[in-house]
């Protein structure tokens, strides 16, 4: 049913008091691995990831789920949880959770069940949701993800997956405070979506950010996921305690609903302090539902007078369990529409981890570059092109590609993906500045040029052109240094006094603004190095 | 006209014999004659005469030669019960949550039905949202019984007193529409006996198939683990007709069986001697009435002296099956029911002051307590604390009531027979000296195992009573042996020759 749906109008207050405060997985805690022998508070965090499974049609559905329709225009009869309506399970979303599960490293579960959650919300039309809670799609697993440490260092680290299971989306609720009334939009009510569960393996914000964008990026490749926060695809929920690393875990309290990477780093961060300031001054942390506050930057207790609520799960008793099939068991299936696991796995397209890899195997990158180049939407790709036309050495490409390009993009508030300057044109500049044909400068003047003008000659004519080519020749430079000398008898006192390097780098200065940043630094460097010898000798 | 089978109707509009427009005229106006029965919340008399007029044309058009194509029901009325959803027209489940809904889509069932030219004569009252074994428990009042029942005279007043009898069920009003001869056929449900409860009360054949065989999609569930649309018939052949051209995978309903499904006609000459048929000593139950347990007998004697073999088997576990079967159905109910809160659809309180109050009063004015009663138990069964002890155990019965029925088949016997209930229908009077769930629980007792295990059953008109009324004696058979329990309850029709209800007398007066 294509047809829009009334928007539904009621009053409402305690609407606002929405806890979805789910038992959460205390057994997992016992497993948290100490390896600090330090006895100051650690932050132990676990992360429920909800990822929107980026297929046409919903979970159980045939309404779409494309983003920003007018409210109410894809629910259908069983979407509006119109009485006598069933769910028809979507096998494209099973194979999305699977691809997901084999990225995840997860053991999939050959037959996997539905169950319902039972609670009260006017955007919850059947009053329960359809997930997976007594026997998921996929459990266990692990991901490895790149993290800055405190020290700035890129290292890589492992956290261990405890869950991935399939579920409904809700609708939304839009209150009108001053109306005091609540609309309901159920366009997004039954989207599939997949829960990854994780244990609790990570430490501070920052930590929790790199993994769950090493998962948005898994997701993004697969294509099981658009990955976007802006949109709602993403939404993440963490578990967060703080103890001595000697002793148990402590308790923990839950911020909900995160919807974007910075929110996740800094609620967290925000949580494991506010956790330590309570139990520093003789405190007790108390297991609650908080939300967070991106603009005040805290996280905020929810009225929490639900905290008990038992969501009285039982067996969804309109779907068979789920068969997952593989090579060998294919054939039994009568559906056409099942998932060969074993297919899935040899369909899967190279993954971060694997594009990392690769490109520190086949071009010792240093892992900051591969990093950033995997972290980039398209940035791997737009390497690799430029590696086809440029004739420098690979890290000196991803060099450029990290530090002068992207630092003149993120200027500019531009993404890799859209890049107005094509790899070709980009390899000449990367090898102009790599051969010493022009300088550093007019390097990054080039990009900028190109940037913001629509140019048809090549960067070397540009060059040319604009005479930004390098001076390289004694002769010419020669006499510039000289000049400089003879205009700043101070600092070559100073130089032969023993101050040399901080003389010769303001001598050097002068110089490259005598040449209009033209002069080869080091030519120079070692000119001025020689006269000034010279003149020590006098 | 309206004592033809559904069969024989077919055959007389085939060969022009009959007028499929006045036919539908004479049901109408029966249906208009027995009104006082309060068997249909919803009239679509008009409606469907206006497409028995055009199925009229298209028989005629076949008859003349001029279309060798032919509709199996073209024009022919069946009643449906009010809990399958209707395009366009009301579905209630006799219930005021949902007194002013009507569907934007029709039960799968139906529309096969619809689609093979069957028309809807009106949707039939019911015990609000199939809870109840009597057609008692509506917010349009209860049904009743047409046998020994006094109609008033035209124009004249409905019997006062309480002591006409009841129809049985949930599907009363189905029951009633199939008896007084209003419809050719119509569908309840049955989840635990809901069919062949008021089917056996009312005098008609109540047939049950296969879970898994008949689409629930657009049925509005009362358990839907235990749920089958149910087929009310005037004969067994007629059951058979209708289960065979609704049957089948629905790939809305992902609970009906994928494999096909090979459509059949019933034999007209069938032997039953190398059958074996069972007799479950469980279903000796107390509380049984005298006629009941003659009937039974009878029956199996019958049997017998026909040359199959007949023998006392034990269904060990029956005896839990009504608790079983309470701890179930209150926990699909408690679930069930909560999309019910006047937010999408269906009644909506006036209290807005918060949601939650929003919610308390619309679910309080909606529900009867008997639909309330049954929430509340069903959320208690579903508490964490109580899942293991109630919803796990009463899980873990169902599987030894299923595995009961699955020893006893697999040991050789073809059929079970049993009493569908333990009396002939009970007056009105009577049935509501004490509360739903214990009328549900004694009404249920020998139909409800059978939904537990999933397998197929059909309740036939045996006999009348010392007192006018019908008993109705059932047939089990193992999971998708549909055809094997029709074929055994045609043999036991063709010996028994039940009279079925004539209320021609009425169309004089």
């Amino acid at each position: 049913m294509a047809a829009p749906m009334k928007i539904c109008r009621f009053r409402s207050c305690a609407l606002y008091s929405r806890i979805k405060s789910k038992p959460k997985h205390s057994h997992l805690y016992k497993h948290c691995r100490h390896n600090s022998t330090q006895e100051n508070w650690k932050g132990v965090i676990g992360l429920e990831i909800h990822a929107q499974i980026n297929t046409k049609s919903k979970l159980f559905s045939a309404s779409s789920t494309a983003f920003g329709a007018p409210t109410n225009t894809q629910v259908s009869i069983f979407d509006a949880a119109l009485p006598g309506t069933l769910p028809v399970l979507n096998g494209e979303c099973v194979r999305a959770g699977v691809k997901t599960a084999i990225a995840l490293n997860s053991k999939i579960n050959k037959v996997s069940k539905f169950d319902r959650k039972h609670y009260f919300y006017a955007d919850l039309p059947q009053g329960y949701q359809i997930t997976q809670q007594r026997q998921p799609l996929a459990v266990g697993g692990e991901v490895e993800y790149i993290l800055i440490d405190q020290n700035n260092r890129y290292v890589t680290k492992t956290a261990r997956i405890t869950q991935l299971q399939l579920e409904q989306d809700s609708g939304r609720s839009l209150h009108d405070e001053e109306g005091r009334q609540s609309l309901i939009d159920l366009n997004r009510a039954g989207i599939g979506l997949m829960e990854i569960v994780t244990e609790p393996d990570f430490e501070n914000g920052i930590d929790c950010s790199s993994f769950v964008r090493e998962v948005q990026l898994m997701m993004r490749q697969l294509q099981v996921c658009l990955g976007s926060f802006r949109e709602g695809a993403l939404r993440v929920d963490a578990n967060i305690s703080v103890h001595k690393p000697s002793e148990p875990l402590g308790v923990r309290s839950e911020v909900k609903n995160l919807g974007s990477l910075k929110d996740l780093r800094n609620a967290v961060d925000y949580e494991i302090k506010r956790q330590k300031s309570v139990l520093k001054n003789g405190g007790t942390v108390i297991n609650e539902t908080r939300t967070f506050d991106s603009e005040s930057g805290k996280t905020i207790p929810m009225r929490d007078k639900e905290r008990l609520q038992d969501y009285r799960f039982m067996p969804e008793p309109n779907l068979p369990p789920l068969y997952l099939y593989n090579n060998s068991t294919a054939a039994q299936s009568r559906d056409q529409n099942t998932t060969n696991i074993d297919e899935e796995i040899q369909n899967m397209p190279p993954l971060p981890r694997d594009v990392r890899n690769k490109l520190i195997n086949d071009y010792n990158l240093s892992l900051r570059n591969v990093y950033v180049l995997v972290n980039e939407d398209k940035g791997v790709t737009f390497f690799n092109e430029v590696m086809k036309y440029s004739n420098s050495p690979p890290n000196f490409i991803a060099n450029f590609i990290v530090n002068d390009l992207l630092g003149v993009f993120n200027a500019n508030d531009i993404k890799i993906r859209n890049s107005p300057i094509s790899p070709d044109i980009l390899a000449e500049i990367v090898d102009i500045k790599e051969s010493g044909y022009s300088t550093v400068a007019y390097c990054s003047q080039l990009v900028e040029l190109y940037l913001k003008q629509d140019i048809t000659e090549r960067p070397k004519t540009v060059v040319d052109n604009n005479g930004w080519r390098q001076i390289v020749d004694t002769e010419t430079l020669k006499p510039v240094c000289v000049k400089i000398l003879e205009e700043n008898p101070k600092l070559v006192k100073k130089y032969c006094k023993g101050k040399e390097d901080k003389a010769l780098s303001s001598l050097l200065m002068k110089a490259l603004n005598e040449t209009q940043m033209k002069g080869h630094p080091v030519l120079m460097k070692k000119i001025f190095t020689e006269l000034l010898e010279e003149q020590k000798q006098k | 006209m309206l004592s033809l089978t559904l069969r024989e109707a077919i055959s007389k509009l085939k060969d022009g014999s009959l007028s499929a427009a006045e036919l539908c005229e004479k049901c109408v106006t029966r249906a208009k004659r027995v009104q006082e029965l309060n068997f249909i919340v919803t009239e679509n008399f008009s409606q469907s005469q206006r497409e028995a007029v055009h199925s009229a044309r298209l028989w005629s058009e076949y008859v003349s030669g001029r279309h060798n194509e032919w509709r199996k029901f073209g024009g022919i009325p069946f009643a449906i019960k009010d809990n399958f959803c209707t395009k366009d027209i009301r579905t209630t489940c006799a219930s005021h949550i949902l007194n002013n809904y009507v569907p934007p889509y029709t039960a799968t069932v139906v529309q096969k039905l619809q689609d093979a030219g069957g028309v809807i004569i009106g949707k039939t009252n019911m015990d609000e949202f199939a809870m109840g074994a009597g057609s008692t428990d509506s917010i349009f009042g209860p049904v009743r019984n047409p046998w020994n029942y006094k109609f008033s005279q035209s124009g004249g007043e409905q019997d006062k007193t309480n002591y006409w009898h009841i129809t049985g069920g949930s599907s009363g009003g189905s029951a009633v529409a199939v008896a007084t001869g209003a419809s050719f056929g119509a569908f309840g449900s049955d989840t635990g006996g809901s069919t062949r409860n008021p089917a056996a009360y009312c005098g008609v054949v109540g047939f049950k198939s296969t879970y898994g065989r008949l689409s629930r999609h657009g049925l509005i569930p009362l358990v839907n683990s235990l749920d089958v649309p149910g087929i009310f018939a005037k004969s067994v052949d007629d059951a058979s007709l209708l289960f065979n051209a609704v049957a089948g995978h629905d790939t809305r309903d992902s609970t009906t069986v994928t494999d096909s499904m090979e459509t059949f006609t019933l034999p007209d000459d069938i032997s039953v001697k190398h059958l074996h048929i069972g007799i479950p000593k469980e279903y000796h139950a107390p509380g049984m009435s005298p006629c009941v347990l003659e009937a039974w007998r009878r029956a199996a004697d019958l049997f017998e002296r026909a040359g199959a073999k007949v023998s006392e088997v034990s269904l060990p576990h029956t005896q839990f099956s009504i608790l079983c079967y309470s701890v179930l159905c209150c926990a699909e109910v408690a679930s069930n029911m909560s999309r019910y809160d006047g937010i999408e659809y269906g009644h909506r309180a006036k209290n807005e002051d918060s949601t939650e109050e929003l919610y308390a009063a619309t679910r309080h004015e909606g529900f009867n307590d008997v639909v309330r009663g049954r929430i509340l138990a069903g959320n208690f069964f579903l508490l964490k604390r109580n899942y293991d002890n109630f919803f796990i155990k009463a899980q873990k019965v169902r599987r030894l009531i299923a595995e009961d029925f699955r020893q006893v088949f697999g040991g050789g016997v073809d059929i079970l027979l049993t009493p569908t209930t333990l009396t002939e229908a009970p007056t009105y009077s009577w049935f509501t000296e004490v509360d739903n769930r214990t009328r549900a629980e004694e009404q249920d007792v020998f139909t409800q195992p059978i939904n537990l295990a999933g397998v197929p059953a059909i309740t036939v008109p045996a006999s009348l009573s010392q007192s006018g009324l019908p008993i109705g004696l059932q047939f089990i058979g193992p999971n998708f042996h549909d055809k094997e329990v029709l074929t055994v309850a045609k043999w036991f029709e063709q010996q028994t020759n039940f009279k079925r209800l004539d209320l021609s007398h009425l169309d004089k007066s």
